[in-house]
């Protein structure tokens, strides 16, 4: 087959540090990103673990205490309200937007008429701080100029919506502005979920004659399961991270009634000039958040493996 | 056939339907006009009592239809309102955010991009676990840079400044646009970039000249995204500036907690707005294509 | 002298073999097909050839060069992509002239080769459009241009016509030959379509699992292929595998439709050191209805009996399902002679356009 002569001159392959040029371009592009994004990720993380392990208080210092600041953290009362309310809220808050979120979009999906319409009104509060949303909804609460005297004012003069102004019930008035403020965000990525199955499956289950809800109920939601398991991740971690909802609504009050890790964190840090602690304080949000992500990312390496064996 | 159409018009059975279907629609627009109302109804309120006179509010409370259209609560939150002393209302703060925001936004995008092209269509041993390990930054929550910050922007002689801010802005927002950029051009056809590379085109010319131009939707989500995340922001605001370095979310907070007596919640109300504004601009112009984008992008 | 030489490539991903030691030619000006079933490793042969992908070990020579580690764009090559791989936020005449730009060619001679080629491919009319805006054909048109404007030394062809629909693609297969005739480029072109292949090609590779189990002549691949994936591969109906056995130096038995044996008359004594069990190999339009006139114009032809099982008229032929015993075979009939449904006839067999394989290594024999 070959009459070749390996003898014949051959021109010379491309100037090797060019090719090497070619390849090393995009990991020089990369290069300072991937840097910073190590930094802040590990070397915080692992800088902040250390002060967590130091009896740093005003400023930071090195004389290592072990575990005393998480024992401390821990013995703390107004920790255990903090902790206890990050589950409560994160529970509520998720499921109450989910469901109002899927409930939208489910009405949404219906072929309404101005569906633009709809769809802005109840994503806009997503553009909004929670600064402003905390803000407002605290005049909103405030029993003298709110809700409350709102109602009262139309004549129903013993009503009562004092949320905020109770130990017991301000954690609620979180929750709630938590979901008016979020649960729009759950409506459009279901909405864009539904409007992703099949349409031919859709028609396949009428032609079956399930009715609309038998429908929703035994073909699209199935279908769309990943998206549920999406937007709880999304929003639990609003939840843990979510520090300025609480300081614009109720400041962590009534009391220290409505104490959150991500407030206390900057309580211990920078009002009362106890770093160590803090730092401590900080880990255990990064911990909570691990429980929730490293399940969840575990399952998507899982699900993706099993994609590419199928498919 | 005529008598099949006629039958359906006077069966009973398809009438009970059609009223069933009336009903049903009736309900759909029912619940979605309530929930409208409910999300409308605090920017309904704000809006007007940034209209309303102090005194008007001070007596019928803070829900209650304007009698008066005056801009003065908006001029004072804007220039004269007087915070703890300084008496030049929120336009210091609002410009302190507009020059952290723009900068942090338009870095982050553009690093996202390159990222997001590099690990998509450039992918080179080990490229996948860098990538995994950027992602890391999305989930990590501010309290736990807060002192490693502290310590770095010191060193750097970055303390109450927006350049501080925008620094952390950055770092913190390149894992959220390298997902989003990455995702994206995931779905680009590498045939293109082959075609391009047999074309004679290099990584800068290709990413240039084809990737860019592909990129409008995605690079829209990103802005959005850190426009709005940045702006937003209140953590890293509060706690590594102040006073007239504050962004507008810390001074707001620092606006309406001050003051116990008589609250001016026309000037408050303004001032809430003045904050909320430009997001709420960005989000009205670019809503409809950061949905789209965000489902085709982010969510996978 | 070759174009384009392929010595013993190898490709490997991770410790997967995905090529397992190619060795291929194109000749100055020819037109070689790369044919195999799907995941056999024809687009990654093809990549290497463009430089896409890297080399594992062996070696890959365009013209008298080595360019194993030569970029893509410095090999002289052009490549039609299966998707097409138009720029799509580019105009056609942007999309041609895109690699003439990456090059620093002058304007004036991008619009002589634009007009060139466009003239040459009749997409005048559709220069200022956008990808977006073209009709299946109009693209692999225009995917087409882009290659040709180049004048490479080598063309590479990915499935270019498997997006197109049936009839569109017979179209454009004439024309990619009418192409390369005119033009006269040395050109690889993979398909799955063996039709494609032995209308194209001068030369057909057909690959199968990450080897080239035969390169030659379409006409010697049709006729003489060398072992039962080839022979199974190329040619519509398949060819029919008939288990039999030596019964002398120049016969074979077969078993009939009732059970009992057949014996056929070889056309050409066996060769020295075949085992006993052997399979016959029969294209479909290599059995027909046996008749005397039949046997006295084609005297290798040898009878047998066999019901015909179903029948299916195509209109320029008819195909009829033959039993026998377990097996099934297809045969290819004129329809005015076509056999009926039911029916019992005497087939005739022409053993000297038969194969022989050995049922072990599943070589010609
Ligand atoms: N990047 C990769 N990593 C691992 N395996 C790969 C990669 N690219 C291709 N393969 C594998 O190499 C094999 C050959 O792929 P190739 O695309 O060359 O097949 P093909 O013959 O062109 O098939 P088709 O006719 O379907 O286009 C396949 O089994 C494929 O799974
Ligand atoms: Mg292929």
């Amino acid at each position: 087959m070959s009459t070749r002569d390996l003898t014949v001159p051959v021109t010379a392959p491309a100037t090797p540090w060019r090719q090497r040029l070619g390849t090393i371009v995009p990991i020089l592009v990369l290069a300072p990103s991937l840097a910073a994004s190590f930094v802040y990720v590990f070397v915080f993380t692992l800088w902040t673990l250390y002060l967590s392990l130091s009896s740093s208080s005003l400023m930071p210092t090195y004389g290592f205490v072990g575990l005393d600041n998480y024992a401390s953290l821990w013995a703390n009362r107004r920790w255990n309200i903090a902790y206890t309310n990050l589950f409560l809220f994160s529970g509520f808050y998720i499921v109450g937007s989910m469901a109002i979120g899927l409930l939208l979009a489910i009405l949404i999906d219906q072929r309404v008429r101005g569906e633009a319409v709809w769809r802005t009104i109840f994503l806009y509060p997503l553009a909004v701080s929670f600064i402003v949303t905390g803000t407002v909804w605290s005049w909103l609460y405030n029993p003298v100029d709110g809700i409350q005297a709102f109602v009262r004012g139309l004549g129903w003069a013993d009503f009562s919506f004092a949320l905020t102004a109770n130990r017991n019930t301000a954690i609620y008035a979180v929750i709630i502005t938590g979901i008016w403020q979020s649960s729009g965000f759950a409506m459009a990525l279901f909405l864009a979920g539904l409007r992703s199955v099949d349409p031919d499956l859709i028609k396949a289950a009428q032609i079956d004659g399930a009715s609309v809800s038998r429908t929703y109920r035994k073909v699209i939601l199935p279908t769309i399961a990943p998206i549920f398991l999406a937007v709880a991740v999304i929003q639990i971690q609003f939840a843990i991270k979510t520090f300025d909802l609480v300081a614009a609504l109720t400041r962590g009050g009534p009391g220290v009634s409505t104490t959150f890790p991500a407030i206390y964190v900057y309580d211990l840090m920078f009002q009362r000039g106890q770093i160590g602690e803090g730092a401590a304080a900080a880990m255990m949000m990064l911990a909570a958040l691990a429980v929730v992500l490293v399940p969840y990312s575990v399952w998507i390496v899982w699900r993706r493996r099993a994609e590419g064996r199928n498919g | 056939m005529a008598e099949i159409a006629a039958n359906a018009r006077h069966d009973p059975e398809a009438a009970a339907a059609t009223r069933r279907y009336f009903w049903a629609r009736f309900l759909v627009y029912a619940v979605l006009t309530l929930f409208a109302v409910i999300y409308l109804a605090p920017l309904l309120v704000v809006v007007f009592n940034s209209l309303r006179e102090q005194s008007d509010i001070a007596r019928n409370g803070l829900i209650s239809l304007p009698r008066s259209f005056r801009l003065d609560a908006w001029a004072q939150a804007w220039g004269t309102y007087c915070v703890s002393g300084t008496c030049e209302g929120m336009k210091r703060n609002f410009f302190n955010s507009l020059w952290m925001t723009i900068p942090a936004t338009l870095i982050s995008t553009l690093l996202g991009a390159m990222n997001g092209y590099v690990l998509s269509k450039w992918r080179f041993k080990g490229s996948e676990i860098l990538f995994n390990l950027m992602l890391l930054g999305v989930f990590m929550p501010g309290q736990i840079s807060l002192m490693p910050w502290a310590f770095l922007l010191g060193k750097l002689g970055l303390t109450n400044s927006t350049y501080g801010l925008v620094l952390i802005h950055v770092v913190q927002g390149i894992s959220f646009t390298t997902l989003f950029c990455r995702n994206f051009y995931v779905s680009i056809p590498d045939d293109l970039i082959k075609a391009a590379r047999i074309d004679g085109a290099g990584f800068w010319r290709i990413f240039r000249k084809i990737i860019l131009p592909l990129s409008p939707p995605i690079l829209i989500v990103t802005v959005i995204w850190q426009f709005t995340g940045i702006w937003n922001e209140y953590l890293f605001g509060v706690v590594f500036t102040s006073g007239q370095q504050q962004p507008i979310t810390a001074a707001l907070v620092a606006l309406t907690a001050g003051g116990t007596t008589a609250r001016a919640y026309d000037v408050m109300s303004a001032a809430v707005l003045i904050g909320a504004l430009p997001p709420l601009l960005i989000y009205l112009f670019g809503g409809k294509y950061f949905v789209r984008g965000l489902t085709q992008g982010a969510i996978k | 002298m070759s174009a384009l030489m392929i010595r013993d490539l190898h490709k490997s991903y991770g410790g997967l073999e995905i090529l397992a030691g190619i060795n291929l030619e194109a000749r100055t000006g020819e037109f070689v097909a790369l044919v195999g079933p799907s995941g056999c490793g024809k687009s990654t042969l093809l990549a290497m050839i463009a430089g896409l992908e890297t080399v594992t070990s062996g070696e890959i020579w365009i013209g008298d060069r080595l360019v194993n580690s030569v970029q893509p764009k410095d090999r002289d090559i052009a490549m039609v992509f299966q998707s097409y791989a138009l720029y799509p936020t580019m105009t056609v005449r942007q999309n041609i002239t895109f690699g003439m730009e990456s090059r620093g060619v002058p304007k004036a001679e991008q619009a002589e080769a634009v007009k060139r080629v466009a003239a040459l491919l009749q997409i005048e009319q559709l220069l200022n459009r956008k990808p977006g805006q073209l009709s299946g054909g109009q693209r692999q048109r225009v995917a087409m241009g882009r290659a040709l404007v180049r004048d490479p030394k080598l063309f590479l062809f990915d499935e270019p016509l498997s997006n197109l629909d049936a009839k569109l693609r017979v179209d454009m297969r004439t024309e990619i030959k009418k192409l390369h005739h005119r033009v006269g480029k040395t050109t690889v072109y993979v398909t799955h379509d063996q039709v494609e292949a032995m209308t194209l090609a001068s030369r057909i590779a057909v690959m199968n699992q990450g080897s080239v189990q035969q390169f030659d002549t379409p006409k010697r691949i049709y006729d003489r292929p060398t072992n039962m994936f080839v022979a199974g591969f190329m040619g519509s109906p398949a060819m029919n595998f008939i288990p039999a056995r030596f019964t002398g130096s120049t016969s074979i038995s077969v078993r009939a439709a009732d059970g009992g044996d057949a014996t056929l008359a070889l056309a050409a004594p066996l060769p020295a050191g075949a085992p006993k069990d052997v399979v016959l190999g029969v294209r479909p339009e290599h059995i027909y209805r046996f008749t005397t006139d039949l046997k006295s114009r084609k005297p290798a032809v040898e009878p047998m009996q066999a019901p015909v099982e179903l029948v299916e008229p195509t209109g320029a032929e008819t195909l009829a399902v033959l039993r026998l015993g377990d097996l099934e075979i297809t045969g290819r009939f004129e329809p005015d002679d076509a056999p009926v449904m039911g029916e019992t006839i005497t087939l005739g067999i022409d053993m000297s356009r038969a194969c022989l394989f050995d049922p072990a290594t599943k070589a010609l024999l």
